[in-house]
Parts: structure tokens; sequence; C-alpha cells
């Protein structure tokens, strides 16, 4: 974590050699609600996985698109936007 | 196996994410997708140069990027001069031969108020100068990563925190500046509007500007649930709202002439793009009317330009 | 075979700069500076220097194009004066604290209000803190010269800080003098290609510019000074290979006639030449009096200096600038500098010079009558000043 970095750890200039390296984050634990697929009503057409600001819906199994929960920050955007209203947005269950 | 591409009838979209999954845009981000679609319109063969901003806050928190490109920030005024000189930069060393050609393209981004406000100089500099680059503006239509505060491109009657809606205020009571029209101004090869609601039209428009020599701008609205106050599944719904009322029409300008790319028979009324945010909340009939009149207006003019060049 | 050429020092700059090969030079004009991009733009016009010329809409835009530039790998100049280096101010600091090794001469000129094109140190003096190399040259000889070397110190691997070369506007940079100029194999010699380690390209994504949170702001800053200071290693290191190669050693602080000096002058920038011409008369004369002059000016060369002044009894320090309130700036840090030292010499400040006011060789007598005057009596002035009103 950033707070066990000393000033012997910064690169020069502050560079960030390795790309990507936010996407250990697991933005998932924002979430307030999750969303549900449907697999009978799924036409695969994936909308939901082009619209989704977090890419966190991916392509799986047998051609469906689902949610990562790691990621998903349940905004809802593919519920809302699904054409045969195969994805439903439930409240996040305490574990 | 994993699936390298998306096919959506007869177009490849890139499973690729040059944008990290993890990053902190807020939920249901607009600009977010925005960022997203542009990326896979532009590939990795970029360099991109980022203004201060919700897009550059949410992605690179020391000592951690959630950027797959290469990618360079600054300041918040200056992105379009720092373009300048990566641009002139990586001519110049394939020129004097330090570099092969790669045709690496050159984007610049940043959000309203980096592009119309606090940037615009150093943006219309980098017009003038001819350099070949896109600049993508991402317009959430306010000073959002600050706390909402209000931009030239704040639409009139909208409510920030620097211009809000109060006893003896309407909230924006200047009209949005157009920075399409100045972009314009500026004769540069392309110009165009883009929304992420509209995603092939996005990537499209990306990748035109993208490819064509000289400057290129894409303006994209993008819709943004904390600053316009409606719920976080709403993006995609209101940038199509945006489009069928005609407040934010999608065009193009190539070298000076005009194509509409979508035109509806019959505006939807503005009212219907107005009730779903909080922002406008506090707008009377009257003003709404008067919001209509202007939408009206400026529809009006910008079909008279098609009319006069068209594409 | 070098040549011994008459050249005004802002085109000695720029031979300099074409000598060097410069990649990319991004400036916009300012009086004094303007005769460093026109002679610039003209070499590029002709093809005598291949380089790309951004004739960029503002100072603000110059350095910031320059960081652009120095992104990719490009070796970047650039050259400004007083509100130019002002306007710029933000992306100053940009460059050192991101590691970009751009170069920039700044034809000092004093600030406004009232508007003045004319010459001081308050430009110079308003970047101390921002962790560039800075370097102050005396003719025209030094301004090539340092132009050249501060490409060859800024892009050593274990520097990667931008440096700046100050000329006094006018001055300085608008006299003709007699400059030496190598040939182009020892220039080459003497400086290598520039080999950016962290340049941005596809092939290996980077991100340059991450914001700092507070949990690793403070880090990055004390790393960033602590390579600051480390950079004076390779300072020193590139002067000697400059005078191996050309014949010329520079030094941090410059010690004229300072053997068994009671009473020492402390100058920087052009006038220094003046005021030697005075210390030439009164050493004639028998007075034991001498002069430093600081060519170094960050990173603060404390070792040299406090090892130059230990023998004397008074060092007079003259300002090019006031700082509001405060007095002359480089009297305050010199003042600082020698605080813990036993023995130190009392140090007196006197301030003139200011918005293109000639320092005559009576002034500098002045200056030294007077630093005299008050390590004897004291001052009940609010401020020493020479040659004003």
């Amino acid at each position: 974590m950033a707070d066990e970095l000393t000033w012997k750890d910064m690169e020069v200039g502050n560079i960030i050699l390795e790309a990507g390296n936010a996407s250990f984050r697991k933005t998932g634990d924002w979430r307030t609600e999750r969303p549900i697929l449907d697999k009978e009503k799924c036409i695969k057409c994936a909308l939901c996985w082009i619209y989704c600001p977090d890419a966190a819906i991916k392509p799986g199994e047998e051609g469906y698109y689902e949610s990562d929960l790691y990621y998903c920050k349940g905004c809802g955007i593919c519920s809302s936007i699904c054409p045969v209203g195969a994805i439903k947005m439930i409240e996040e269950q305490e574990t | 196996m994993e699936t390298k591409a998306v096919k959506f009838g007869g177009k490849l979209v890139t499973t690729k994410e040059f944008l990290a999954e993890g990053h902190s845009f807020c939920i249901g981000c607009g600009e977010a997708l925005a960022i997203r679609l542009a990326m896979k319109a532009l590939g990795e063969n970029v360099i991109m140069a980022m203004a201060t901003g919700c897009d550059e806050v949410t992605t690179t928190p020391l000592p951690y990027t959630s950027w797959r490109v290469p990618w360079m920030h600054t300041l918040f005024e200056n992105t379009a001069a720092e373009i300048s000189g990566v641009e002139a930069g990586l001519k110049i060393l394939v020129k004097k031969g330090r570099m092969p050609e790669k045709n690496i393209i050159c984007v610049a981004m940043g959000g309203d108020g980096a592009t119309s406000d606090i940037g615009i100089q150093a943006l219309s500099g980098a017009f003038e100068r001819g350099h070949d680059f896109i600049y993508i503006c991402l317009d959430n239509e306010a000073y959002m990563n600050t706390g909402i505060q209000r931009s030239s491109a704040t639409p009139y009657g909208a409510s920030t925190t620097t211009a809000p809606a109060g006893k003896f205020s309407m909230g924006q009571a200047t009209r949005k500046k157009n920075m399409v029209a100045i972009a314009a101004a500026h004769d540069i090869p392309y110009v165009a509007t883009a929304c992420p609601s509209y995603r092939f039209d996005l990537m499209k428009k990306v990748r035109k500007g993208a490819e064509l020599k000289g400057p290129a701008y894409v303006h994209i609205l993008s819709p943004c649930p904390t600053g316009w106050r409606y719920g976080t599944d709403l993006a995609i719904k209101i940038g199509q709202l945006a489009v069928q009322t005609g407040i934010f029409p999608l065009y193009e300008i190539e070298n000076g002439r005009y194509r509409l790319n979508a035109d509806p028979p019959k505006l939807k009324p503005i009212e219907e793009y107005l009730k779903l945010q909080g922002r406008y909340r506090h707008l009377t009939a009257e003003q709404v009317q008067r919001i209509q009149q202007m939408v009206n207006e400026d529809y009006a003019k910008l079909k008279e330009k098609v009319k006069a060049s068209p594409l | 075979m070098s040549r011994r050429v008459a050249l005004e020092a802002s085109h000695a700059v720029a031979e300099a700069v074409r000598m060097a090969d410069v990649d990319v030079i991004a400036a916009y004009p300012i009086t004094p500076q303007t005769h460093i991009p026109e002679r610039l733009a003209e070499m590029v016009a002709n093809g005598e220097l291949n380089a790309a010329y951004i004739p960029v809409e503002s100072e603000h835009s110059a350095m910031s194009t320059c960081l652009g530039a120095a992104a990719v790998g490009a070796r970047t100049f650039t050259a400004t004066a007083g509100q130019g280096l002002e306007l710029m101010h933000e992306v100053v600091y940009v460059a050192s604290s991101m590691r970009y090794p751009v170069v920039m001469a700044v034809c000092n000129r004093a600030l406004s209000a009232p508007l003045s094109v004319w010459g001081d140190h308050s430009d110079a003096m308003a970047v101390r803190d921002t962790g560039w190399i800075q370097v102050f040259c005396q003719n025209g000889q030094e301004a090539f010269d340092l132009t050249l070397w501060a490409f060859r110190v800024g892009e050593n691997p274990k520097v990667l800080f931008p440096v700046m070369v100050h000329l006094d506007g006018f001055t300085l940079s608008h006299v003709t003098e007699p400059v030496i100029l190598p040939e182009q194999s020892e220039v080459d010699k003497f400086l290598p290609r520039f080999q950016y380690p962290f340049a941005l390209n596809p092939d290996k994504p980077m991100t340059h510019g991450a914001f700092g949170p507070p949990d690793i702001y403070s880090e990055t800053k004390l790393a960033q000074e602590v390579a600051f200071r480390k950079s004076k290693e390779v300072i020193l290191q590139g002067w000697k290979e400059f005078g191996d190669i050309f014949g010329r050693y520079y030094h941090p602080v410059e010690e004229y006639k300072t053997e068994n000096a009671e009473t020492l002058l402390l100058t920087m920038g052009a006038f220094t030449e003046t005021a030697k011409i005075v210390i030439d008369d009164r050493r004639d004369k028998g007075e034991a009096i001498g002069l430093i002059s600081l060519r170094l000016w960050r990173p603060f060369p404390f070792e040299e200096f406090r090892r130059i002044v230990k023998g004397a009894r008074l060092l007079i320090v003259f300002d090019r600038c006031i700082s509001f309130g405060l007095g002359g700036p480089v009297f305050s840090e010199i003042r600082s500098a020698l605080y813990d030292e036993e023995p130190r010499p009392k140090v007196v400040g006197i301030i003139g010079g200011l918005g293109g006011r000639d320092m005559s060789e009576e002034n500098f007598d002045y200056v030294i009558n007077r630093g005299k005057e008050i390590a004897e009596k004291g001052s009940d002035r609010m401020l020493e000043t020479v040659g004003i009103r």
C-alpha cells in the first residue's frame, strides 16, 4: 500500500512503470445493488458488455455476458439498457 | 479460450480494455464509458495527454495507474500545448532517424472546463499550428471533479454550486459556450459531437479524427449522475434524450462542410430530458419554455449551416 | 579548429543550442529574449538546425510543449524573460518534479508593475524554489559554454533535472563580445545523444504525472530534494569534463583576487565584470579586497561558498532585486548559509541595478565604501540601496 513506501521507493519523476497496476482495486465493494442475469431471456446482444462504464461485464461461458462482481459497482446501466429485460438489479446482501 | 472481440452485426469491437477495470469513476459515470469506448476506437498505438479532472484523478493516484497506454498529465489548462510537444517531438525524432515511423496517434483529453475555459488558449494555439492530433473533450457540463462548479459549458438553467439556483437566481444564466463552433472556426479538418449512448457513432468519429492528418476535435457529452443528479442507471437513456430533444445534436464538420448524423423528424420536448435531472429541478414552466425556445433556435441554426454547406 | 567570433550573447546561446543539435524548441517572444528565438527560427528555416521550432501562443504553453517533447525523449530548449517566466511559473515547477531535462535561457528582466523590459534579477529570484539547476552568466563566452553544459548535466541519467541559464537582460543578452566557438566534433564528444530512460512509447506504456495523495506526496518531495542535491556531483563533473575538452574550467563560486582578502564583494551575473574593475583598482592601491561571484545558484553551493569566505571579515552582497518585506534575497540566503559558521564574516547587503538601472564603477565604489561603513557603525536605514534617488 502507498503508505508503506518510503522516499527511497519513489520512482524518478514519480513515473509509474507498470501499466494498469490499479486493477487490483476491488470496486465491487462500492455496490449496494447487484445485477442478476436471466439466461433464459438473454439474447447475447452484448449491449450490457459495451455499455458498462467499468468494463465489469465480461464475455463468459456459452456466449453469455456476465458481471464480474469484483469490479461491478452496481450502477444498473446494464439492467436499464437490456432490450429484453434479462438483467434485474437486486439489493446487495450482507454476507 | 479468451474472446478477442465482440461482434455487433458487421462490426467487431475489441475486448481489450485500455482503461483498466477498478478505476474510481463514480457509479454509473457517463464519462468513464465515453473514455472506454474512445479507447477501443483508438487502440494501443497512442500517446495520451490528459488534463486535470475527473478522468485524471480517478485513474492515477500515485503509485497506481489505470492506464494501459502511454499516458501523461502535467496541469489543467495545457493539455493541448503538451500534446503539441509530444507530436512535434515524435515527428522530429522520426525525421532525424532516431526512432522508426510508427504513426503513433497523439490523443489529448480534457473536460469541458479544461477545454472551453482555462485551456481554450492552448487548444486554439494547437489548432492554429495544425499539429496532427485528436482532442477529445469529455463534457459533463461543469467542473465536476472539484465539486460541480459551473463552467462555460454548463447549459442555461442548470444549477451548479457556483451558479446555484436560489431565491434570486435561476442557476446558469448564460448559454452554453459553443466549443464545437469555436473549433470549427479554426478551419481544422474534422470536428464532431458524440455521445456514449450512440456507441458506434462515437467510435467511428474518434477513429476518423485520429486517422486524419491535422487537428481533430471530438466533443463528447458525458452524462454525470453525481452532478446532473439522476439515478446511476440512466446514463444511456439521458444521452439518448439529449440527442432526441435536439439539445445535443450529433453532427460532423469535415473541412467546413456539415453532416447531421441524426435528424429526427420531430424533436422530443426538452422537458423529457430536463425532468430526469435534479440540476434542473428548480425551473419554472416559463424557464423550461425558454429553454425549449433556445433549443429550437440553436437546432434551426445548425440545420441552416448543414443546408448551406452540406457534406 | 575552434574559432573566435564576435557574437551577441543571445546569439551565442542560439549557437550553443544549434551545436547541441536540439530537437524541439518551443518559445514565445518577450523582450529582451527575442534575439534567441529569432536566431533559432532562422537557423531552422535555413536548415542549419534540424529541429522542430514551435511558435507557441504563450510562455505557459512554451514550457508545457517542452514537457510533452521531453516526455517522448526529445532534447528540448526554450527561452524567456520577466513576465514570461512568471506566466509559466506553475509549469516550471512541474518540469523539475517530473524530471524532464529541459534547458531554458532566461534573459533576466524586471517584473511588473510598472512594466519594465529592462534587466534585473527579480524574475530569477521568483523561481528560486522551483527545483531547476540554475547558473548565472557573466559574459558571452559563458552564455555559450553554460548552455552547452546545461544539456550535458540535465540529461545525465543520474540527474534528469531541468537547467536554467541566466543572462542579465540587455546588459548581457544584447551585448556583442568575442566568443570562442569549438569544433562540432568537440561538442559531440562532450554531449552524447539524449537517451531519456522513460520515454513515452506504445512499446512500453507507462504513466507520467500521476497525482500525489497525502499518503505519498511528502515522500516524492523528499526524493526530489535528495536527487536534486546529489546532482551537484554531476554538475562538478560536467564542468571538469567541459574544461578538459574545451579548456575553460568553471566553478560554482568564482573567486577573483580573494587571496588574503579582508573584504569580499559578492555579485551575480553580468555586473560582476564591472565590479572586477573596481576590485582591480582597489587592489592596485593596496586594499585587501576581493570579489566572489555565484555562478551556481541552485543547488546552492554551500560547501564552496563557506570555504571561500572563511577568512574574510566583511562580505558585501549586491542584490539586483527587492524581496518585499524582506530585503535582498541573495543577501538573506547568504546570511542564512553562514549562520552556523565559526568564524564568519560580517554580512551586509545593498540593492541596486533594478529595472535596467546601470551599475557603474562609481556605484560599486559606493557599495564597497557604504558596506564598510555599515559594518563599522551599523545602519539605521530600512533598506540599503545604491543608485536609487
